[in-house]
């Protein structure tokens, strides 16, 4: 009996990390294609499981990065956070396309302390300060998530597109402000700069609280780590890929996204073999992006 | 032989005239609605791969201050895509104001700014109609360049936009 309770413990705090990415964030900009006499935007970023709507938590600023079409990086304005979502502004200087994105390259760290749950969060260099190394139940796991969206002002340009050869990033084949209802537009996923065959990617158009399916597309990345999608309506639409170091190579496994897999797929997890994108550690990287598609 | 020849020759004469005049007579639809607002206008040629052959209207509100009527540009949302973000407004001989309701008449002559000089091909005629706070629609006109002899070509909306006919005279 004391056995299984510890056991459920562990398995409780080993399933904070995917709960938390169970649930859908997402950066939802006000206009994505702008005229240059247009000088500003504003975005929401909030973690929900409903599509577009702040019905969880907050988007945490903390790892915005914001590029202009020149490759530089611009300040938000007006930055706020309420109950349910966070808020800011992007002015918008230059014609060409914008990145709008929260980029979180890290460490978290869980354990148990006195008997309750620990987590942390942080860099590789204030790990070894900031957690004590002979923790009980101590689990280490290097995160890279990208949420982004793309916002353009005249013309779609690519300069705000540079890719940093960390964690998942998208190339666009078809420009991500150039998305037209009944047409493909084609992207290849990046995992640490190289592409990614065999990635699984999940596409929800949004306003789901309007119907009663889901309506996901799932595609997988070609060898050349591209996918196609054909937008069947207008709207806007979340795109997700993910990657848990812990099973890679084991090829279209469920995907972490809809957190609702139970506990059984944790404990899958939990077996399988640690990955060999880090000799140390295991590792999380994901992907987000919202998109518009225009009618 | 001599008529032949003189056949000929007028053959050769006649193919590379491809000098015409359009004549576009597009009609506003009255609305009855209790916040209405003139319809931004584009009008413009595309080719079979809808490339933009020759932009030749836009109506926008070209009064506002600081540019701001260039802000809803993007709703006229083909000619946005198509051409509209590459241009730096306002162009000279395209862009215009809004016009009012009722019929509309627009004049081209080929070899002239804006519809220049058309190489043969195949080409549809785009209108397309946005009202700020009302809906937006696309007509499209399709014709076979250059014409032989003088054609009516026409078309009608059915919301933003009513009658449309061009007429092209060789």
């Amino acid at each position: 009996m004391k056995f299984s309770l510890k056991s459920l413990v562990v398995i409780a705090v080993t399933a904070l990390p995917f709960a938390a990415q169970a649930h859908k964030a997402f950066l939802l900009p006000s206009t994505t294609v702008l005229t240059e006499s247009d000088h500003k935007i504003t975005v929401d970023a909030a973690v929900s499981n409903d599509l577009f709507y702040f019905n969880h938590v907050p988007m945490r600023l903390d790892d915005l990065q914001i590029t202009a079409p020149d490759g530089s990086s611009v300040a938000p304005e007006n930055v706020a956070t309420g109950a349910f979502r966070s808020v800011f502004d992007v002015p918008l200087a230059q014609p060409g396309t914008y990145r709008i994105a929260s980029v979180s390259n890290g460490v978290s760290a869980s354990w148990t302390e006195g008997g309750k749950p620990r987590r942390w969060r942080g860099s590789e260099a204030t790990l070894k300060t900031e957690v004590p190394a002979k923790a009980k139940d101590l689990r280490v796991t290097q995160v890279a998530n990208r949420v982004e969206t793309f916002v353009t002002v005249g013309k779609p340009s690519l300069g705000a597109l540079a890719t940093t050869s960390v964690g998942i990033e998208l190339v666009p084949v078809t420009h991500p402000n150039d998305l037209y209802v009944g047409e493909a537009a084609t992207f290849k996923l990046l995992l640490d700069g190289k592409p990614t065959a065999g990635l699984k990617v999940t596409v929800i158009p949004g306003a789901t609280r309007y119907r009663d399916q889901v309506n996901d597309i799932t595609t997988t990345t070609d060898a050349d780590g591209a996918f196609t999608v054909t937008w069947p309506q207008a709207g806007m639409y979340w795109l997700h890929a993910s990657l848990a170091a812990e099973r890679e190579g084991k090829g279209d496994e469920d995907d972490n996204d809809n957190g609702d897999k139970g506990k059984a797929g944790i404990a899958n997890r939990r077996s399988a073999k640690p990955a060999p994108v880090s000799a140390e550690r295991p590792r999380r990287v994901g992907y987000t992006a919202t998109f518009e598609v225009l009618p | 032989m001599r008529t032949s020849l003189s056949i000929v020759l007028c053959g050769l004469a006649s193919t590379p005239a491809l000098a015409a005049d359009l004549d576009l007579k597009l009609q506003i639809p009255q609305i009855d609605v209790v916040e209405y607002h003139r319809p931004y206008v584009a009008v413009w040629l595309e080719r079979a791969d809808q490339s933009v052959a020759a932009n030749l209207a836009v109506w926008y509100d070209l009064k506002k201050r600081d540019h701001e009527g260039e802000k809803y540009l993007t709703d006229l949302r083909q000619w946005w895509r198509r051409s509209g973000r590459e241009l730096a407004m306002p162009v000279d001989g395209i862009s215009g104001p809004t016009r009012v309701v009722g019929e509309q008449e627009l004049r081209f002559k080929s070899g002239t700014a804006p519809l220049g000089d058309l190489p043969a091909g195949q080409y549809q005629l785009v209108i397309e109609a946005a009202r700020e706070a009302g809906g937006r629609e696309l007509v499209k006109i399709p014709l076979q360049w250059p014409v032989q002899k003088a054609t009516v070509l026409e078309a009608q909306g059915s919301s933003e936009l009513g009658k449309i006919s061009l007429a092209i005279t060789p």
